[in-house]
Order: C-alpha cells, then structure tokens, then sequence
C-alpha cells in the first residue's frame, strides 16, 4: 500500500479447544467420525435438557489467558439468539459482557505486542452441506446437516486493533498456534477449521488516531489467505478513500479463488441477537486456588522458549569469548531472505526452532559444545523434516555430528545425509553411519587435485574469476562438489579457489 | 378397593395384601370410566402399566422392596420428557413426539417404584391457567364440568382430583400447579427453585420453572416430593443437598410459628375466598401459632415483571422448534419459511403472543427497559420477602382469587386470564417454596385453596402448617356435611 495509509487490523479467532468431551456435554469431541454419531439429547438441544459445563474447557479457556497475559476473571454464560439450522436451540451458549479472559497481550517472534481484549468461552455449532450448484445456502436443494460439532468448545481470542498488515496478522496466528500447541489446548488447525480467523480491516491516512471503518473478512482458511485478504481489503479501501467515496461497514467474504473480498448479504448484519444471562447455568468463578494450580501446571511457552533460545545461543563458552561474536557470526551466516536483516533472520530461525519443538535439542547440543550456527540450521533446515522424530534424536548424537561438519570431518552435504539417517530412528550413533556410507572429508591435498583438474577443464570459467567475476566462483564450486560427489566442503573451496587466485 | 392414598398403596403392595397389577386396573378403568368427559389425559399406557405393575410383584413375590412408591400409579404432565411414551407440551408442534431419555423425575419415580399411568393434558407449553389453551382440547373440572381446572398443569390436578390416580406431577412457574390444585381442590406444592432437577422438563421459564407434586393428602405429596427431590449433575442449577425430610415433620404442628397473612395478596381475592383465608388464619392460631396481617407492597409488581421475564426466556426456550430436527415441520422452499410456516402452524396462539412479548422485551433498544427493569424488580420482590421472614416463619394467602370459572370465560382477555396468577407469581420471581392446600368451598361448593410460603428451603415447616391445616379442613368439612344432612 503507498505511504500515504495504514492498515489496522483486528483479529477474532475461533480455537476448538482439544477436550476429551463437548462443552455440556458428555458426548465425545473428535473431528471426523460419521454424520451425527457424536450426539445426545443436550448438544441436539432436545425439549428438557440442560447444559452442564465441562470443566476441563474451563481450565483450557484459563490456560489460554493465562498465556495470553490475560487477567482471569469471574464470567456469566449468555444466550445469543439467532435461528440457523446447523444451531440445534437456535440460540449459542456464548460469553457476552462478562468472559472469562480479559486485557492480555500476545508477543510476536519480532518483539513486538499485540493486545489481546478477550477471551471467552463458547459452543460451536452443527455443520451444514448445502447441496446445490454453488454450495450456499440460498440456491441449495437441500441441505444436509451434522450435529457432531455442535456443542464443542470454543475460545474465542479478540485482540486488539493493533496489526497493521497481512504479515504481521500472519505472524500473530502462527504464535497464537503456537501458544495453542505449547499449552495443549487445541491442535490449531486452519484447515480442519479447528482454528478459524475472522479480520477486521479498516485503514486510515498515516498518523491519524481515529479508526476507519471498517470490514469484517470471513472464509480465510490459510494464513496465506489471511494475509492477501488483508493487503486487498486495505488496497481496496484506500483506493475509496482516494476517490473520494465511503467505506461501508459490512461483512465481506474472501474468495479464493477470485483473489478478492466481496460482501456477503447485508440481511447477515441485520441481526438482533437478544443476549439475556442464560438462565440453565450459573455463573463462573474461578476462585483464586484454581487460577494458581492451573497457572502452575502450564508449560513453557513459545515467548520464554525463544528468550531461553537466544540465550543459549549468545551465552559466552569463556570469558575470553565475547558474546557479540556469536551474534554476528549467525547473522552473517544467516541464510537470510532478502528482504530480512541479518537480527531478523536470526528472530525467524529462532522461531522456527521453537515452532518445530527442536530448541530443547539445539540447547542440549551447544551445551555439550556443539557449533551454534551449524546446530541452528541443521535443525532448521534438516531436521524439519520430520521434528517429530527429531525431537528424539540424542543431543549428545546430535552434537557430535555437528561437531564432525564443524571439524570438516566431513562435509555440509554428507552431514546432511547423516541426518536424514538419524531421523530414520534407529538411533545409530553419526560415526558408525558416517563409517557405513564411507564418508569422510577429503584431504586438503586431495582436494587441491580435483581443484586444478576442475580448473584446467574449465580454464574461461577461471579466466572469468580471475578477474574477478565472483558470480563463476559458485559455478566452479557446484563442479569441485560434482566431481567429489559431495565430499568436499562448499566453504573450504571457495576459501581454497580465492587464495589460488590471490596467490 | 381400600384407601385410595399412596402411602396406603404402597404400604399394601410392600406387604404383599395388595397388588400393584390390581391396582393399576383400578386405575386404568376409573381413566376409561372418567376421562371421556374429563379430558385429564393426553396419553394412557395400560399395556406400559401393567407389565410394569406385573415386574413389581413379581419383585415383591421374591422379597424384593421395589420402593417408597412402590405400586403407586402416577400421572405425569405432558411436558415431563418419557422415553416410552410421547411428550408433547400440549403443542401442535411436538405432536407425537417420543422422546429417546426420561427427565431426572421420572428415573426417580421408576427407581423408588411407581408405576407411570399417563401424561396428563396442560396448556401448551405451560402457557396458560385452565388448560384451555391445550393443542388437544380443553380439561374439565370435576367439580363442575363446565368449569375450568384452573392451568397450566389442569390435567394433573384433575387426574388426581377425580382420584383417578393418587399421585401427579406438574410444573409450576407462575402457579401452575397451585393455581389448578386450588380450583380442583387437592394439595399442590411447588418446592425451592433447585430442589427438583429440572433435566427433562420442557422448559418453559428456565428460571422459574419448578417441577411440583399433586396429591390428594399432605402427607402424599410429601412423600412424592421426597422421592423426586435432591441434586442431580444433569441440572446446573439443581441445588447440591440431600432431599429434605418432610413425612416425619407433619405431626409436629404450629405451635410458636409465626405466620403473616399478606393483605396484598388479600385484596383482590373474592369474599367467598378472603373468608376461607381468614378461616385459615384463625385454624393455625388455634393451633397455637402467633398470627398477623402483614404488608409487602412491592409484591404489586410481580405481575408485571414475571409477564416480561416468563416471556423473554420463553422466546428463546421455544425457538428450537424450528422444523429441521424433530416434532411438526411444514415444508416450504426455504429454510426461513420452512421454519416460519412451522412455527405459524405449530404454535397456538398464546404461545404466540408470548414469544412475541418476550421478543420484544429482549430487543436492542428495549432490554434496558423491559427485561432489566424486570430483573430489579425480581431483586426487590426477593428483598420484600427477605424482609418479611425476618418476622415471620410462613406467609399466608388466597392461592387463587377466585374459584374455577367458566370454561371460555377468559379466554377473551389474556389480562384477566393472567390475574389468576396474582397470588402465585411471588413465589416463583423469588425462588421460594409454597403450596395450596384445599380449604373450605365458596357458596356454589366449589373448593377454596389457601396458599402458604416459605422462605428458600422451608418446605419442612411449610408441611407442618399444611398439614394442620388439612386435618382442620377434614373436621371442617365433615361437620358441614352432618349440618347439611339434619337440614
Ligand atoms: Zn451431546
């Protein structure tokens, strides 16, 4: 977008919290079983029966604030009434003016806060298949209906209006995610619709304090459309604004396929929901002794995750070493993106690590010795393949292969191989591997024959670099590793190729 | 066939002198014999009943005690959910319905061993006071057949009233048990908001309804309340204490209980009623209680406030009958209309008019207005209660201003149909216990009820009362019938 706006976004996001039963219910709560299988009396809202919460989805619900900074607080049930077929008593047990969760802050990966407003608890509903050319409800043959997600719990997260652009709301799902998994509160998944995003998007000229109007985005099931919905919608509203014309609030659905929002029927926005204090619950007090054990019981999060990352990552080995050399080593050996500096690429690998849960392992390997960098980015890099796995692996098998590559025992790419090895799980040691493939680096005279043979058989390639055209150098590395079949280190040739040059 | 009370039958059954099949044929023919004209039921079992009566003999044969009910047949009002037979609410829109649980209560009355007769006819959805506005017909009165058996629970009043079965149960959210057992002259008794689970009730007034007994004695009501009492996990707001005890209080009297008698309550009811009232005051004085007029003016506007509450819970209780899962639906080319042409068809017109009301009361723009207004209300009723318990253990007052009227006479004016709920409606707005006890009749013999309170949890001295005041009633009536004779 030009200099000209800014974008301010607000996210609502639906989690499905991972209970073993419903919300008032006893009826289990699992994705995918047959059409109405998963249902009884209350969460088919028959004539009678009642609601009973389940306290796990309290403790969830609390677990998520707590989290989230939030402050837990005493919260009253409401009815929200509206009439859908997929909602069995046409109205939704929903939190209103008094939830659970409140005033709490989400930390993004780059240091930056994101208010989080509230919290609340709520059912979900039933689904609906509309069967018909476009799959909506208003031109639909029939529809068919299925109650096994009605009744299972929500926590609704509100944050506040401070994101300012598709990236960052982005960047704030993922940690939301993250905070889900870290606290074992839901499997967040966007796809399966166990974590759904709804945005609000308003955009106002640069250094105006007042709000725009603004829209309500629906149907983003990717943080990829998450993230394009937004930078359209602020485009598209700016370029009202430029024209001279109104942004009209409404709720705009974001079509994938078109690549744009368009509004959905304003009827949606017509609604009176009636919120009354559900009569069939009292009221939720979480005394201060729960708060505490439930507090007490949590994990560490993503946040103090990172922070004790970094650390590790920066933490002097001796006196003599001095803590900024680490820093800058890993920035300049960052594989940076190009739009990235070098302290941000160090933040995303950081990440990355805590994301794929393989921090636990880096910390362990570089306490037992093992280089930073390489340990950073083979657990980046390699490791992700399966961090489910990886997460098993030995630090102490871990470190002594990063230890190997570090020694150019052997090089980047058989390293790489070992790995691969290793995540196979057999739980084989790196040298014995390294032993069975017949790996080990070259010699360095070794490595200065297939060197002169690589130049003599590529003597305008070299004549190239010698004059310093350093883009061929890579082009000469790519046939040193061709012709070592990957024995060779990619650095160490280089290194070896410029101090030909220069000698 | 001996006495028709629960305590007789059950005792007779336990010990093996009667026969829980015998006396479910008793049952049954007096239903087939009445109820033609009566109209108290909306469903009979004999096949359910008397296999189920057959079970309980054979258990009792072996040495088994199947229960404190044990043979003892039950009406069930129609909006109390059965797994084997159909709950209908008395609505055009649930017709037929079976559904697949049995409500709290009816476990509780199956485990201690009653045997369920039948669903008893109501106004639809509780929504009424003489069951005129059932889907199904109207019920009579048995003391005069062109007279209304008062509502919504008409049908358990009358049932047990024309003794076609000992025991009943009803629901109560505005007076809609004590309301019917005073104009058919039996014992009602809505307890303590919390003391019946309300899991399989079909709700009405979330937060008023309150399931009741109907007997013909004290001492069976207090028995079928006993059975079906106590906290049960299925219901949030099921109050988490034992059962009261309530059989072993009737003998204890009133001696040094204080009682009030509400002049609010008072003034509006006929003379004929406001004598039995008085006859009533001075019965517990006799009986050694200190008793006195008292005033709790905010009770006025109890009226009000329950018909903006009653309604905005209803509104939302009732919108499930929307077509789609079960019950009546009328097919259209929409959802919306589908939903709307089955509401249109489904619904009578009360319970139109209430959805409406409370649609309204919960509107944006109106909450404020209505429905919180109504809530402070409510806390000012609870607060003009507490006050007046710190004097008194029991309040005194008509249950109904008038005895049973002609069926239709109301049925013009909602207004004056929604009076007969004056003297009953506190009770449920401040969640307290209170009951009508039979109590003398007006100049056309029909029955009087007098209505006593208690304060949250005080059904047990409430029974104390009731029960003095019955055996007076008792006394009472049999010298009336002597005078009558000698004349
Ligand atoms: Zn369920």
């Amino acid at each position: 977008m030009s200099n000209e706006f800014e974008t301010v976004v607000g996210l609502e996001v639906h989690c499905e919290l991972a209970t073993r039963t419903k919300l008032f219910c006893s009826c289990p709560n699992r994705f995918g079983d047959e059409p109405n299988t998963n249902v009884c009396p209350v969460c088919l809202g028959l004539p009678g029966s009642l609601p009973v919460l389940n306290e796990a989805a309290v403790e969830m619900a609390m677990r998520i604030g707590l989290a989230l900074h939030c402050e837990i607080r005493p919260s009253v049930f409401h009815r929200k009434n509206y009439f859908y077929p997929d909602m069995p008593k046409d109205y939704q047990i929903s939190q209103y003016d008094a939830p659970i969760c409140v005033n709490g802050w989400l930390e993004l990966p780059d240091g930056s806060k994101v208010g989080i407003v509230r919290a609340h608890l709520e059912e979900d509903t039933g689904k609906t298949t509309h069967v018909g050319s476009t799959g909506r409800i208003h031109d639909a043959s029939y529809s068919l209906v299925d109650y096994n997600r009605a009744g299972v719990p929500l926590v609704e997260v509100v944050s506040a209006p401070d994101i300012s652009s598709g990236q960052q709301a982005r960047q704030y799902v993922s940690e939301l995610r993250a905070i889900l998994l870290a606290t074992a509160t839901s499997d967040g998944k966007l796809e399966e619709g166990s974590l759904r995003v709804d945005a609000n998007v308003s955009v106002r000229r640069k250094g105006s304090d007042e709000l725009g109007t603004r829209c309500e985005i629906k149907n983003l099931n990717s943080l990829r459309s998450l993230a394009r919905a937004i930078e359209y919608e602020s485009e598209r509203q700016a370029d009202l604004i430029r024209q001279g014309l109104e942004v009209v609030q409404e709720t705009r659905h974001w079509s994938e396929d078109e690549e744009r929002t368009v509004p959905m029927r304003s009827k949606e926005e017509a609604f009176d929901y009636r919120y009354f204090p559900e009569p069939d619950l009292v009221a939720l007090v979480p005394g201060e002794q729960w708060i505490e054990r439930v507090r007490g019981s949590m994990g560490m999060l993503p946040e103090e995750r990172r922070k004790r990352l970094i650390e590790a990552i920066v933490r002097p080995r001796s006196s003599s070493e001095p803590t900024t050399s680490h820093i800058s080593q890993a920035e300049s050996d960052a594989e940076k993106s190009s739009d990235e500096t070098p302290a941000e690429a160090v933040l995303s690998h950081v990440a990355k690590v805590v994301e794929l849960g393989l921090d636990d392992l880096v910390i362990a390997a570089i306490e037992l010795g093992a280089d930073r960098r390489i340990a950073v980015m083979r657990a980046v890099n390699e490791a992700a393949a399966d961090p489910e796995r990886a997460r098993h692996i030995e630090a102490g098998h871990f470190a002594k292969l990063i230890e190997m590559e570090h020694k150019g025992r052997i090089s980047a790419t058989q390293a790489k191989t070992i790995l691969a090895r290793m995540l196979e799980g057999d739980g084989e040691d790196p040298e014995t591997i390294a032993a069975k493939e017949g790996f080990s680096a070259l010699s360095r005279d070794e490595l200065v024959e297939v060197i002169n043979s690589v130049i003599s058989a590529n003597s305008d390639a070299w004549q190239r670099f010698v004059s310093g055209d350093q883009a061929v150098g890579k082009f000469l590395v790519g046939q040193v590793m061709k012709a070592t079949r990957g024995r060779a280190d990619g650095r160490a040739v280089m290194e070896l190729l410029t101090a030909r040059n220069e000698g | 066939m001996g006495e028709w009370s629960a305590l007789a039958i059950s005792q007779g059954v336990r010990d093996g002198e009667l026969k829980a099949v015998e006396i479910a044929e008793e049952t049954l023919s007096r239903i087939e014999t009445n109820d033609p004209l009566l109209h108290a039921f909306l469903h009979v079992s004999p096949e359910l009943a008397l296999k189920r009566a057959a079970e309980l003999d054979e258990r009792i044969a072996k040495g088994e005690d199947p229960g404190r009910l044990s043979g003892v047949p039950v009406a069930l009002k129609d909006n109390l959910c059965t797994r084997d037979m159909p709950t209908t609410a008395a609505s055009a829109i649930l017709d037929g319905w079976i559904p697949p649980y049995d409500a709290t209560v009816v476990s509780r009355l199956k485990e201690s061993g009653a045997v369920i007769i039948g669903k008893t006819n109501m106004d639809e959805f509780a929504m009424g006071s003489s069951t005129e506005n059932s889907a199904f017909g109207a019920t009579r009165n048995p003391h005069d057949p062109a007279r209304v058996p008062g509502g919504s629970s008409g049908g358990s009043a009358v049932a047990v009233a024309a003794s076609l079965v000992p025991l009943a149960l009803g629901s109560d959210t505005g007076g809609s048990i004590r309301q019917p057992a005073a104009l058919c002259g039996v014992v009602g008794m809505k307890p303590t908001y919390g003391m019946v689970s309300r899991y399989g009730l079909i709700a009405f007034a979330s937060s008023l309804d309150q399931i009741g007994p109907f007997a013909a004695t004290v001492a069976d009501a207090a028995v079928l309340l006993e059975v079906i009492a106590g906290h049960d996990g299925y219901d949030s707001t099921s109050l988490d204490r034992q059962p009261p005890s309530l059989l072993d209080q009737l003998d204890r009297g009133v001696d040094g209980l204080k009682v009030g008698v509400v002049s609010e309550l008072l003034e509006g009811a006929d003379p004929a009623v406001a004598v039995q009232v008085r006859l009533a005051a001075e019965t517990l004085a006799n009986a050694g209680a200190l008793v006195e007029d008292t005033s709790i003016p905010v009770l006025t506007y109890s009226l009000p406030a329950y018909y903006l509450l009653a309604p905005a819970e209803a509104s939302s209780n009732l919108a499930r009958y929307d077509g789609v899962r079960y019950g009546l639906r009328v097919d259209a080319p929409d959802v919306e209309s589908m939903n709307s042409r089955t509401r249109e068809k489904g619904f009578g017109a009360e319970v139109k008019r209430r959805i409406m009301l409370g649609t309204y009361a919960l509107s944006a723009g109106y909450y404020d207005a209505f429905y919180l207004q109504a809530q402070k209300v409510r806390t000012l009723v609870i607060n003009g209660f507490s006050a007046a318990y710190e004097s008194y253990d029991l309040l005194l007052s008509p249950t109904s201003p008038t005895t049973a009227f002609p069926l239709g006479s109301r049925l013009a004016d909602p207004l004056s149909m929604y009076l007969s709920d004056i003297c009953t409606i506190p009770s449920n707005l401040a969640g307290h216990p209170a009951m009508s006890i039979p109590f003398g009749t007006d100049d056309d013999g029909l029955p009087v009820g007098v209505q006593l309170m208690a304060p949250a949890l005080g059904e047990a001295v409430m029974v104390r009362a009731a029960a003095v005041l019955e055996a007076a009633e008792s006394h009472l009536s049999g010298q009336q019938r002597r005078d009558e004779d000698e004349q």
